[in-house]
């Protein structure tokens, strides 16, 4: 298979975010909770005052900046995978069950996704949170209550399209279940479009981890994560200005990562795309 | 749209309208803790809790509680805020407006940058603007309002520090809004100083809000006036001698606009979604910032209160922008 440039640099960004998930312990130069008042408000290491042993400067409690950035690439990868998956796994069966069956099932469904597309997503998340609890479980569970409409959605009308091909109709008649056709046959035609669906929901989770951190509804401040980090560069902006400069470049690059990751796998995947 | 589709669309709009209520009032059901003890004060007695209960209707089985909650809701009653004292449609009225006007300003904006983006790019086709405009919406779609925000608080307010990144306008300023529309009632009022001031202390929370709109209406716009281009009416414009802006702007520019439009009126609403974080961040006192205050106060009836607003003028906004679609181009009429 021949890959596009732009897959591989969305392949790289995420094989970069495993490795620093799972190897923060080696990688982290130091404790990313060992607060040292001494060595408080650093800037990063090019700048006149920076110093080598803190590259990325500290925070206004002395705490490694670039430690804490490592670390949170552990809950960021957890929430993109855990949380896309969710929304993934509800939406694409709520939208096959609706694309195939029809008549009173899809009506059910698509009144919920309207009634789901009428509150604004963001609003939605910090009243769920509000309501489950904070913690990684709740930030995922609240994603896939999210967002399970944009899989959903896609998926259903991908299905309805599916549903009216001479393969669809030939499993019927050869006297395949409903049930074997749709996960036999018609799911692995809808796959591609999934997983350009998965990729761009990875993004969006990592940018609501770090929207419900600002409205100090996230994870506790002893676990690093970037949107944390985002929260605190904003209230020390002035002093530390890149305590909220590095964590946003750490989520742009991320959600920049996993969006060429769809498009490059597709575009190489599709062979009308790839002319 | 014909009548009777439009008629089928405003039907479909009663069974959504239940179904936004129902997961309202279920989920300010399942918020932990009690909403009468978090009401009353300590010290209260048994007696006291049970008044309040039975004032509240919470001495009733669900299902009457939904129904009566239903009752308020039609009747325009949204109950009365419980850190504020105030009745919540009261609270909603007078924060509305200024999310109405940032939201109104915000897709001025984007549809400017969108249009001006696509027209750029059309005319200097296989260039550098061009490349320039189709590597910008790519990074600008993926990167949501949000993050351009703290972006240009670090960038225009702190490091550079050119642009007002707190508050509505400037604080030695006095301007008694009457109707809460500070920005067209200032206009109209003639205080042109409180006009500049806000539109400066907006700027960068409109932009932000604008950006990620302008790159889908460039996108989709680009696309659009390259298919216009091939038409012949096109051809013959340029046959007879109309230079290139003026067969641009005045053949195409007309026929290109339509997709670019629905586009636009369908992603308003995420716009006014983007709101609630974009007030928070700039410290403008919006719904929205007034609804993250209610949700870290636990104020359940003002959270439910904002909540509906939105979702009605989702709901009002997804409608319009069919039938104005419907009115626009006569041939999705009929279907």
């Amino acid at each position: 298979m021949h890959l596009t440039a732009r897959a591989w640099f969305g392949i790289a960004v995420f094989a970069s975010l495993v490795i620093v998930a799972l190897g923060a312990g080696w990688l982290a130069p130091h404790d990313p909770l060992e607060q040292d008042l001494l060595a408080a408000s650093m800037p990063p290491a090019w700048a006149a005052e920076g110093d080598l042993a803190h590259l990325f400067g500290t925070d206004t409690l002395g705490r490694d900046i670039l430690s804490r950035l490592i670390f949170g690439a552990r809950p960021a990868l957890i929430v993109a995978l855990a949380g896309a998956s969710l929304a993934g796994l509800v939406g694409t069966l709520l939208g096959l069950v609706a694309g195939f069956r029809g008549g009173v099932v899809d009506a059910l469904v698509s009144r919920s996704v309207d009634v789901w597309m009428s509150f604004p997503a963001v609003l939605l998340a910090i009243v769920l949170v509000a309501v489950i609890g904070t913690g990684l479980t709740a930030v995922v569970l609240a994603i896939a209550i999210i967002d399970w409409t944009r899989f959903c959605r896609v998926v259903r009308v991908e299905t309805q399209a599916q549903a009216r091909l001479d393969y669809v109709v030939s499993a019927r008649m050869i006297g395949l279940t409903p049930t074997r056709t749709l996960l036999h046959e018609v799911l692995p035609n809808v796959a591609p479009l999934l997983l350009t669906l998965f990729t761009l929901e990875m993004g969006i989770a990592v940018v609501v981890e770090a929207i419900l951190s600002f409205v100090g509804l996230s994870l506790s401040s002893d676990v690093p994560t970037w949107g944390g980090l985002i929260q605190e560069g904003r209230l020390y902006v002035h002093q530390t200005p890149w305590l909220l400069g590095l964590p946003m470049a750490a989520i742009v690059v991320t959600v920049l990562g996993f969006n060429a990751l769809g498009d490059g796998l597709r575009e190489s995947l599709d062979p009308v795309l790839r002319r | 749209m014909s009548p009777l589709v439009l008629l089928r669309r405003l039907l479909l709009v009663v069974p959504t309208l239940f179904g936004v209520a129902l997961v309202v009032f279920v989920l300010m059901r399942v918020v932990p803790g009690d909403p009468v003890s978090m009401m009353i004060g300590p010290g209260a007695t048994a007696q006291d809790i049970a008044a309040l209960r039975s004032l509240y209707g919470l001495d009733h089985g669900i299902a009457t509680q939904f129904g009566y909650y239903l009752r308020d809701l039609a009747g325009g009653d949204f109950g009365v805020s419980i850190s504020r004292k105030q009745p919540v449609a009261e609270l909603i009225a007078a924060r509305l407006p200024l999310t109405l006007e940032l939201s109104a300003l915000a897709t001025l904006m984007a549809l400017a940058l969108g249009v001006a983006a696509a027209l750029a790019a059309t005319h200097w086709r296989q260039r550098a603007i061009e490349r320039c405009v189709d590597a910008a919406t790519g990074v600008v779609t993926a990167i949501p309002d949000f993050l351009w925000g703290l972006l240009g608080i670090l960038v225009f307010g702190v490091l550079l520090p050119v642009l007002p990144v707190f508050g509505l306008m400037d604080s030695e300023l006095r301007f008694e809004s009457k109707s809460g529309f500070v920005l067209v009632e200032s206009l109209l009022r003639g205080r042109f100083e409180v006009v500049s001031s806000v539109l400066w202390h907006l700027l960068l929370s409109a932009t932000a809000l604008a950006l990620p709109l302008a790159a889908m209406i460039a996108r989709v716009l680009k696309a659009s006036l390259a298919e216009v281009l091939t038409q012949d009416y096109v051809l013959v414009a340029r046959v007879k001698g109309f230079g290139p802006w003026r067969v641009l702007l005045h053949e195409a520019l007309r026929n290109a606009l339509s997709p670019a439009l629905t586009l636009a009126g369908v992603q308003f609403t995420f716009l006014i979604g983007g709101t609630v974080l974009i007030e928070k961040l700039f410290g403008l006192p919006g719904l929205g910032s007034m609804a993250i205050d209610a949700v870290t106060g636990r104020d359940l009836p003002l959270i439910q209160g904002i909540v509906l607003t939105f979702a009605l003028i989702f709901i009002a906004v997804n409608l319009a922008v069919d039938a104005l679609n419907s009115a626009l181009n006569p041939r999705l009429r009929g279907h």
